[in-house]
Order: structure tokens, then sequence, then C-alpha cells
């Protein structure tokens, strides 16, 4: 990629043409989906889900295996005699968290998670955590946040519980020097770490993750205070954090050498880093993410790529692919794109490059095949299907699920894109399958 | 409101779902937010189906809410019907919908589709996936059977199945293994319905002279309708095992109207079972949960046809849990209903089986407590979906049970044998193979530490500390060691009814004589 087109491409923003809008029906999960990946991360947090029957079977469904290990979270369904008022809703919450904590002592903070039939119902559980914190606080902290999937799409879950922790960490700070920089979005803990001794070489301290490992621990914002996200999906809890004072850095979020390398250099230049130290101590790392992905770099070269909405990551992805893998993209689909935090990344996308917000499944499937991809980035309900006419998938919620993050895990994203491809080289009846689909 | 970490049913209108996506030409249009639409993957992940469940869901979202949701649900069934173009429509709400009171059966009506609709209503806060499977299959077949007289002159072996469905427990291989029972049997099978039927199909169920029940959780309401509204008698033996298959057939037979025979003995499980090495399974405790069809299935195959002993029974099918609760008298147990998997856990651990027959849960806590195990019951989960033909029911279902339930317990037994030789003086880890090179480097094993102390305190599994005389330890040692926690729990346990402290050879071998079977 050298540094012209680069320039050129920034300079155009208006090459990004307007979105295409669908309204129909949308196949993506809600936000309860998150919390399969922020209870792993947040070792002390138990996430209490106020729904139904359906929740529960969501949840299990999308944790798969995971469900059997006793992982900290858990449904309290609600039932006929909860919705007819023969049973008081708030009596009966306090009975399950009561024995809920009974049976795990070990939780810290119990987080109650709003659903789609509490939200309808109008079940107060911000109210609810303010009564349970004053029975079970402060041994076992109470906070609550939606994850309904009328309000929420899947990652989107993840920015309410971030804003509501907000909320709880800064009325609750546990004293000491305020945060300098405050890196926002659930990252595995590997990234974490990679990340925490990448800034210790630039000289950056007093540097503090969101969520980290520990829920509690308190977050003690300054008049000086930086954040930056580390995942385009978290407008509440950037609003959140601009509401309390903290700045926010701009900067395109850290998938590929590339991505990583800017979001550090923004980082960078935030905090006055010389430049110069900089480069010595990103160049190691970028030149093992380089070689890493020309590995897959010929498998993905000259794809074309249809990507359907899944996690608001698809923009960044679609960066990665075009800029870095030299793959076409046909189109790019997102939940939902916000317009601030992701100018940077649609500005470096390829001029005209079809770009589609929400959905209208439908319709969508429709252009998918009009398309005819080589590759095509789907969710688990549709990628069967895609695969049984032909065509090579890549399930979207790996995205969500691996350490992409960082020069470390470069390749591994690489990877994960160019795997089904190799796949179906290595088939015999490959090229038949793709010559059946077109 | 109920604490679940995990549950044996999704809510109703996934159990519609598996009716409409059992089903060819029918379309379900469910009114529901976004995130139901995970339901999907069950389909295309579990049963690795090569085709999106035929289901549309509305997806309102909050915005929504303040205008007209009823819109959002008539503008889908409208599309859903131009699309799709199918023979029927299904249409009915998800929990969250049936909180906004729409109404989508009385929507429906007002769209004037050219097709037929069935409403359905599925209480989602009262009732679960298994119940709205059958209701759903009931509302269909009432649908399109209707009132209409069955024809005359309908021939004797003229029969349907019913029950079987899409992300149901070898479903795919029951169905293929039963038609080709019957048709030897020379019965004329009509329909099969739900998997793989169309509404047209259903409307020609009365033209047969009986209905075969395979599923009753699915079908056994629908069956019964059948025979009140038009005289069609059913099945009340479900084919699994060799004798409830052997009774099925004469059953079938008797239904259609042709002689007693003695079926010549198929399949294998009986031979087996007969062998000299199955000796080894004799009373073997086998703790059984499930589904209310394949668990008392189960019971019966583990009592009459492998010898095993019945050490527990239970369902999480509380309609059925009536069922259960006979036969679990049969084996003079008492019957586990319940769908809380910790009670469940509870349960196999206080029954200490050396064999789990359950669902995948059963499996995973069997896993835990390290004994044998296998999976005989929904929830699916990919693994009952096999690449290979591998039915549960007819005289092939019975072969498959008895490898499928044999096999992990012969593996225990090998992995015990195995370590047990390691102790031995000429197969353990230092001596080499007998046929590799003779200067192979050999390490005399450690000697067994001898105890010191007189007597010696363990923390037991009863939850006190018992106390064993340094005799009585060195008796136990002797016991063969897979059998030997047990010796010791059971002595423990017996010392501690009795009040005996501490615990000498004579305890042991007075307990030994207690616990005998």
């Amino acid at each position: 990629m050298s540094l012209p087109q680069l320039a050129s491409t920034c300079n155009e923003p208006t090459a990004v043409a307007q979105p295409i809008r669908q309204r129909g029906q949308h196949e993506v999960f809600c936000g309860l989906t998150s919390i399969i990946w922020l209870h792993r991360k947040v070792q002390d947090a138990f996430f209490l889900v106020v729904g139904s029957r359906t929740c529960a079977h969501l949840l299990q469904s999308a944790a798969g295996v995971m469900i059997f290990s006793e992982p900290r979270f858990a449904t309290a369904i609600m039932e006929e005699r909860d919705l007819a008022g023969m049973a008081d809703m708030h009596d009966e919450l306090d009975n399950v968290v009561a024995r809920l904590l009974e049976r795990r002592p070990d939780i810290r903070m119990l987080v109650l998670v709003g659903s789609c039939p509490s939200e309808v119902i109008k079940f107060d559980l911000t109210r609810a955590a303010t009564r349970l914190n004053a029975v079970h606080a402060p041994r076992h902290r109470v906070i609550a946040y939606s994850g309904s999937g009328i309000e929420t799409t899947f990652t989107q879950g993840e920015d309410n519980f971030l804003a509501a922790l907000i909320a709880d960490k800064v009325a609750a700070p546990s004293g000491g020097t305020p945060a300098k920089l405050v890196v926002v979005g659930c990252l595995a803990d590997v990234v974490e770490d990679q990340f925490a001794r990448l800034f210790a070489e630039l000289g950056l301290n007093g540097v503090v993750f969101l969520p980290g490992r520990d829920a509690i621990k308190g977050l003690v914002m300054g008049p000086d205070t930086r954040f930056i996200l580390a995942q385009p999906y978290l407008g509440a809890t950037a609003a959140a954090l601009e509401a309390r004072g903290a700045r926010r850095i701009d900067a395109i979020f850290p998938l590929g050498a590339e991505g990583t390398s800017a979001w550090l250099r923004a980082i960078c230049t935030a905090f006055g880093v010389d430049m110069v130290r900089f480069d010595a101590v990103v160049a190691q790392p970028r030149r093992r993410a380089a070689e890493a992905m020309a590995h897959y770099r010929p498998w993905l070269e000259g794809r074309s790529v249809f990507f359907f909405p899944d996690s608001q990551m698809e923009p960044s992805l679609a960066r990665f692919l075009s800029r870095e893998m030299g793959s076409e993209l046909l189109e790019v689909g997102s939940p939902y794109l916000h317009r601030e935090h992701v100018a940077g990344e649609l500005a470096l996308l390829p001029a005209g490059v079809i770009i589609s917000e929400g959905q209208d499944v439908d319709l969508q499937i429709e252009r998918c095949r009009d398309a005819n991809p080589d590759l095509i980035v789907c969710g688990l309900g549709l990628a069967n299907p895609f695969e049984a006419e032909g065509r090579v998938s890549k399930w979207s919620i790996e995205f969500s699920f691996t350490p992409i993050q960082g020069f470390e895990q470069a390749g591994d994203l690489a990877e994960l894109f160019a795997r089904p491809l190799m796949r179906n080289a290595m088939l015999s009846g490959g090229a038949e399958r793709r010559g059946a689909a077109q | 409101m109920k604490l679940s970490m995990w549950t044996y049913e999704g809510p109703p209108h996934v159990g519609a779902m598996r009716i409409a996506a059992s089903m060819q030409g029918v379309h379900y249009v469910l009114h529901a937010p976004q995130g139901d639409t995970y339901a999907d993957l069950l389909f295309t992940m579990i049963e690795r189906r090569q085709s999106r469940p035929p289901v549309t869901y509305t997806t309102f979202q909050a915005r929504d809410l303040a205008g007209s949701t009823a819109d959002v649900f008539k503008t889908a069934c409208r599309d859903a019907v131009a699309r799709f173009a199918p023979d029927a429509l299904l249409v009915g709400a998800s929990c969250t919908a049936e909180l906004l009171q729409d109404d989508p059966g009385g929507l429906a009506r007002t769209l004037d589709v050219p097709i037929p609709v069935v409403p359905l209503e599925l209480p989602s806060y009262q009732k679960k996936e298994n119940w709205g499977a059958a209701e759903t299959f009931y509302r269909m077949v009432r649908a399109f059977v209707g009132r209409a007289p069955r024809p005359e002159n309908i021939p004797a072996n003229s029969c349907n199945i019913l029950g079987p469905t899409s992300l149901g427990f070898r479903c795919r291989d029951d169905v293929t293994e039963i038609v080709k029972l019957l048709t030897d049997e020379g019965l004329d099978v009509r329909v099969v319905a739900p998997l793989g039927a169309t509404p047209a199909d259903l409307a020609r169920l009365p033209q047969a002279a009986f209905n075969i029940v395979l599923y009753p959780e699915i079908a056994d309401v629908t069956a019964r309708w059948l025979k009140t509204a038009h005289g069609m008698p059913f099945t009340s033996t479900v084919p699994i095992g060799v004798g409830a298959t052997e009774q099925f057939l004469a059953e079938v037979r008797a239904l259609a109207g042709l002689p007693k025979r003695e079926s010549p003995r198929r399949d294998r499980l009986t031979w087996y079972s007969r062998s000299i090495d199955s000796n080894y399974l004799t009373n073997k405790r086998v703790f059984i949960f499930g589904d209310a069809t394949h668990a008392i299935a189960a019971a019966r195959i583990a009592s009459e046809e492998l010898g095993f002993r019945v050490c527990g029974l239970g369902t999480y099918m509380r309609e059925f849990a009536r069922d259960v609760r006979d036969a679990a008298a049969r084996y003079g147990v008492e019957a586990l209903i319940s769908d809380d998997h910790l009670e469940v856990e509870a349960a196999i651990v206080a029954a200490r089986p050396e064999l789990v027959l359950g669902t995948q849960m059963e499996r995973h806590i069997a896993k835990r407590l390290r004994v044998p195990c296998a999976v005989i019951s929904a929830p699916t989960h990919v693994q009952d979906f096999p690449a290979r033909y591998s039915p549960q029911m007819g005289f092939e279902g019975a072969n498959v049970i008895f490898d499928s339930w044999v096999h992990p317990l012969m593996m225990g037994l090998e992995e015990h044998l195995l370590q047990m030789f390691r102790d031995d003086f000429e197969f353990n880890d230092g001596a080499a193979a007998s046929h590799l090179h003779p200067q192979a480097p050999a390490v005399k094993p450690a000697a067994d530490p001898a105890p010191v102390a007189a007597a010696i305190a363990v923390a037991s599994p009863v939850g006190v500390i018992a106390t064993w005389t340094l005799e009585a330890e060195r008796e136990l040692q002797k016991v063969p060691f897979f059998v030997r926690g047990k010796a010791r729990r059971n002595t423990e346990l017996f010392a501690q009814g009795k009040g005996i402290h501490p615990i000498t050879v004579e305890t042991l071998y007075d307990a030994k004589a207690h616990f005998a079977r």
C-alpha cells in the first residue's frame, strides 16, 4: 500500500455512497448474546438475565458447550403468575437473587440484564438494582443494563453494559490517581496484555482497560482523562465517558497491522510520544504481523467478499481485507453505523463500495446471490444454506469470540477469512460446487 | 420467576418452528423481535439443514412499539406469502409479542391472503417446546382434515405414521426403519407427518385405517382427536427395544386385521445380551433420564433385555409424569419429574449409577462424575444427527442401542483393567513390553509407601472424617481398585449408621455382607 494512495483515499470521504437502508427482517442476535464473552472477561461478575425461556434458550444455544460448566450467567425466567400479577415481580426477583448469591458466594458483582419481555412490561431493573444493593452491597454490588433485542443488536449489549459499569464505577471510585487513558471495549486477556506491554514500552502509564478482569475495581477520572475505543460498537459508552468529561481519541480500530499502527499512533500523538520512539517500538511487531499476514494474502487477494450485518465490526474488517489483503468488497453490511466513530474506517474503503445499514435479510440474500461473491461473511443461520448452494461462507460470530485485535493477531484475522477458501480448495468437488453456484 | 442456568426445552414457538420446518409448503410468520432469529441456527447448525427454516420473523423494534407493531406483522405476512408462495401459513407470536397482544390470528384473517392461515396461540410463559410442537401439529391437522366424513372401504392395512419432526431425536432414521418394518409386515404406510408432509398430505390422514404414534410427545393430542372425530384407532406401543418392537408389530397386525404371527428374531441384541461376556452387565446400576418416551423405553430395555438394574428413572416432561411414574413403580424406584438439571445431578449422585442414560446434560454430569454414559433423548445436539444410519426404533434400533450403551461400559472396564495392571509386576510403567529390546531401561517401581500411622483418618465423601484401622485400610487395598471407592463409601456409610468407630477389618466385611446384592 503506497502512501500517495492512502492520502488520496483519505481525502475523499465523499466517495462513500449513501448506505442502503431497508426495513425488513433482521437476522442478527440480540444484545444478550454479548454476555457470552463478557462473563469470560469480567471474572468476578455474574450476569442474570431477567427474561423468558426464549432468552435462556438463546444463551445456551449461543454458548454451546460452555453452558455445561456452570458459567457465570443465568436467566430468571418470568412465568405466568408474575405477569398476571399473582406474584410481585420485585419480590420474586429478590428471592431469585438471594438463592443465586447463596449458591455462588464468589460473585462480587451481580449484573441484572433486561430483555425484550422485561422492557415491554417496563420492569424497572435499575430500581431493582438500587434495592438489591441496599441488601447485598458491598459484598455483592448490583448493577443493571438492557440487552433487549428490541433496542440492541448483538455487540450493543456490551455497549450498554459498559455504560452502566461507568456510571457505577464513577459513582463508587476506589480512590487513587485518575486514569490518563481508558482503553474501552472488551479485549481478550492476551490482547490486553500485549497492548499493556506496548504502552509500557511507549512510556505511557496510567492506562486502564474497560472492562478489566475485575468488575468492581473503581474507575477514577480526572480532567485530563482521555479514552480510545478498541471496538467500534460503543456509542453509548463513549457518550457516558464524554458526559463525565473524558475526551475521545479518534482512530480507526486496531484490526490488522495498519489498523493497530494507526490506533497506537493516535494514542501516541494525543500524549505527545516521540514518533521516533513510536516507530522503534512498533517496528518489530509490525514486521511480524506483515510476515504472518503474507501467508494468507494469496488466498484473499482479488477475492470478492460480501458482508452480512452482525457486530458493527464490518467496516473495520472490510477495510482490513481491502487494504491489507487486496480483497474486493461487494457489500459491507452493518447493523448500525456510528457516523462519528466509523468515519475513519469508511473513508478508507474503496470509492463506490456498497454499504448497508440495518437489514431486509431476504432482499440482502438476493443481492448476495446476484453479486456471487467468492466469500460470504454471515451469521450461523445463513451459512450452511449458502454452503448448500455451493457458495463459500465465513461465520461472522467468530470475529467477536476470537482474539483478532493487535499486531500479533493480524495473521490470525487473515487466517479466519482464508480458512473457508483454503478448505474449499482442499476438498474434492470444490470446483464443481462453485460451478453449480454460478 | 424461576432461576435457570440451562433448560431441557426451548419456548413453545420453537416447537411450532419444528413443525413448520418438518413440513413441505408451510411457512410460519412469527411476531417476534430480532433476537429470536437465533432459532434458525438450531436447524442450520444442529441438524445441518441445507435451507433456512421456513420462518419469517417480524423483528419489531422499540421504535415500532410507539406506532403499530400490528402493521409490521401484516406487512411481514403479505411479503412472506408473495416471496415463498407456501400452501399454508402458520401465524403466531413469541414471548415478547405475546405481551403486545396484537392477535396475529385475527390480523392474518383481515389480510385476505389466498391460502389457508392457521393461527397459533402458544402461551410462552406457561408452556414449553414439546407442548408447542404438539399443539401446532394438532392445529394443522384440525385445519386440514376438517370434519368431512371418511371414505368407505378403507383398506384395513393402511396406516399413517404420526410424530416424527425436525430436530427430533433420531427421527430421520426411525422413520426409515419403521416404514421398512411395516412394509415387510404387509402394511401400507400412507402419510408420515409432520416430517416430510404437505398440508395436502394432512388432509389425506383420514383415508387410512389407523394411526401409528411414534412420538407421543408430539402426536398424542392429534391421534386422540383423530380417534374422537374420525374413529381412527392408534397404537400405544413405541417400538424401541426388541420386546417393544415385537409388541408393536403384534398391535399393528391386530389393528390391520392381520393374523397373529410369531415373527423371527431379527436383531442381534438378544443374542449379544445372552452371550457369556454380557454376564458382566448383570445388575449394573443404570440411571435413566430424558423425554418420557425414550426414558420409559430405555428402562424396559435396560431391565428386560440387558439385565441392568434401574436405579433411577425420570423425565423433564411434566405432561407425561404419570406414565413415567407408572414405569418407575415397575422398577421399584421413585420417578424424578423435574426440569431442573441441578436436581437431576443430585439424584444421579445419590443413586450411584454405573451407567447414565440421559440427554446431553446428563452426559456432561456423568462425565464430571466419571461414570460411563450414553445419550438416549432430546434436546438434540449435533452428535444426534450422525452421518451413518442410526435408528433407535425397530430391530436395527435395538442393535444400535446395544452398541451405544454397552461400549461406554466396556471402555470403562478396559480403562480400569489397564490401570489395575499397571500395578502388576510385569505390566507396570517401568517394565518394557516383552517384544521390545531386552536392554530397554527398566525402572523399578517405587515401593508402596507403608502407612505409618496405626489408624488413618480419611476425609470421606459421606461428609464426616472416618477413621480406619491400619489393618482395615490394608484389607481395603486388596479390593480390586475399580470397586475400591465404592467399598470405602459403603463401609463408611455402614459404620456411620451403626456408630462404629474406628473401622476394622470386621466392619469392612460386615458392610460387604450388608450391601451384597
